[in-house]
């Protein structure tokens, strides 16, 4: 059984990450269809109907509703999978900080979709970034499989002891969500091992009661907030140990983040998401003609990996940014600014620049990253770059 | 745990973020017994039973039901809840509550 489940399959991001919530042994789903995640909560729902999956599925009357049902549903000690984009997430907002705020471990995975307005269903991380500060763990996959393997890995470092926050996986909409690509799932009996059931730290009890969500007034609230932090910093400490767990029984390693020859590059393009497989396959071919790029991709953006990174890059001589993503009004995107922060506190003095592409889902192709990875060896030879923020193919 | 141990420290303000329970959760029932909110007070009312006249004014108008009426309709003060509005000196018609720093 155990050699079946280990022969590749082809599947769509969405149908993969159902099959991942579904070998994870979850209790309750709550969730409202949006597009690009609909496919993810219908394969769900069907496991449930047809039998293969024992849990609750709640079709919630709005994201609002369906992520607190998920909070009620994880204090009485259920693992809980959600899943949403874009509007959807934006309606959750509220919930989102009360989710972490309140410590409740539980696991959305965010089919990373543009904004309104313009209506726009396409991929973009203008979604996710309003969520950056909430206290949540936030992942990004680069491919189908990344994303299957990052919802084991989610569930696990939500549910550490020591953690007990609730981790968002990301996927590029459509480029991973409806995407067909290939898939090693991991056997249902490792998953299990990986996943036995939820032992929740403190729970809804009838014969021992507690209250939840309580006020906290000026004499306790930062406190509380910095409960928080700690938490939130202790989930990029505790997860190379889960991550490792999860590399001995699928054999794949995942780390604060993928790189490509990024260690000896003297420039280096740093970026979320499915482009980093852009991005390399740009870097295999410049390095063959013998151009010393590197590229980045962040698996991990919060907690913000900065000691590890700043290893990585301390060597590079310059640096792209790449946002799918833009903080209107500010500096640039939001990925941009972290990594400008980190630089400055770190010492590292290297030209930096960001590359704003992709909004709305506009294409990002092979020999535009070819493109970006040229104006950063160009910035790297000269030890400048002209310009602080490019909007990419913009027609401005 | 009990509810004495959680809020005690919490009032006398020696605590870390560490001493409080995760997440503003109240692990245990019962707490707000144990809180004593009168200690919000910076100024509390005195009463001067020679001159108070038994109409129990003070005693509807407590917001936090802090004024005890007893047997005989006289009045006396629950410090452990007063939090000093000051609503019973304002309405008492004969001026026998007189509000005092703490």
């Amino acid at each position: 059984m155990a050699r079946q489940a280990q022969e590749r399959i082809a599947i769509m991001g969405d149908e993969a990450i159902a099959l991942a919530v579904k070998q994870s042994n979850v209790d309750v789903i709550a969730a409202y269809p949006i597009t690009p995640q609909t496919i993810i909560v219908e394969r769900l729902s069907e496991y449930v109907a047809n039998g293969e999956l024992d849990a609750a599925f709640i079709q919630a009357e709005s994201e609002h509703s369906a992520l607190s049902i998920c909070v009620g549903a994880s204090l009485a000690g259920a693992r809980v999978f959600t899943s949403t984009a874009s509007q959807g997430l934006a309606l959750m907002h509220e919930i989102v900080y009360a989710t972490s705020s309140m410590r409740v471990p539980m696991v959305m995975a965010i089919a990373n979709r543009s904004l309104n307005a313009p209506l726009n269903i396409h991929c973009e991380h203008g979604d996710v970034m309003p969520e950056r500060d909430s206290g949540w763990v936030h992942l990004f996959a680069t491919n189908v499989q990344e994303a299957y393997d990052l919802t084991f890995i989610a569930f696990k470092l939500s549910e550490h002891p020591d953690v007990q926050l609730p981790v968002s996986v990301n996927l590029d909409a459509f480029i991973l969500t409806h995407s067909v690509e290939p898939l090693t799932p991991i056997s249902d009996e490792d998953a299990s091992k990986f996943l036995p059931p939820r032992q929740p730290l403190y729970s809804i009890d009838f014969d021992s009661p507690a209250t939840f969500g309580t006020m906290a007034l000026p004499d306790t609230y930062m406190e509380f907030k910095y409960q928080l932090k700690e938490a939130a910093e202790k989930a990029g400490q505790v997860y190379p140990e889960v991550a490792g767990e999860y590399a001995r029984i699928s054999g794949r390693r995942y780390w604060y983040f993928n790189s490509y020859m990024a260690d000896d590059a003297d420039a280096v393009v740093l970026v979320l998401g499915s482009t980093y497989g852009t991005l390399k396959v740009a870097a295999r071919r410049l390095r063959e003609g013998g151009l010393k790029v590197g590229v980045v991709g962040l698996t991990m953006f919060r907690p913000f990996p900065e000691k590890q990174l700043v290893e990585l890059l301390k060597n590079a001589k310059s640096l792209i940014v790449m946002d799918r993503a833009y903080s209107y009004g500010g500096l640039g995107g939001p990925l941009y600014m972290e990594v400008l922060a980190m630089l400055y506190r770190n010492g590292l003095r290297i030209p930096v620049m960001n590359v704003v592409y992709g909004l709305g889902g506009r294409d990002f192709r092979l020999d535009e990253a070819e493109a970006v990875l040229k104006i950063a060896l160009d910035g790297a030879r000269r030890g400048r770059f002209d310009e602080h923020v490019r909007w990419w193919g913009v027609r401005a | 745990m009990s509810a004495k141990k959680i809020v005690e420290p919490v009032i006398k303000g020696q605590f870390t973020y560490k001493d409080l329970p995760i997440a503003a959760m109240i692990p245990v029932p019962a707490t707000s017994l144990e809180y004593k909110t009168g200690v919000w007070r910076t100024r509390q009312p005195k009463i001067d039973y020679g001159k108070c006249i038994k109409c129990l004014l003070c005693w509807v108008f407590c917001p936090d039901a802090a004024i005890k009426r007893l047997e005989d309709d006289s009045v006396n003060v629950d410090y452990e809840y007063c939090k000093g509005c000051g609503v019973c000196e304002t309405v008492c018609p004969v001026k026998a509550i007189s509000m005092e720093e703490v």
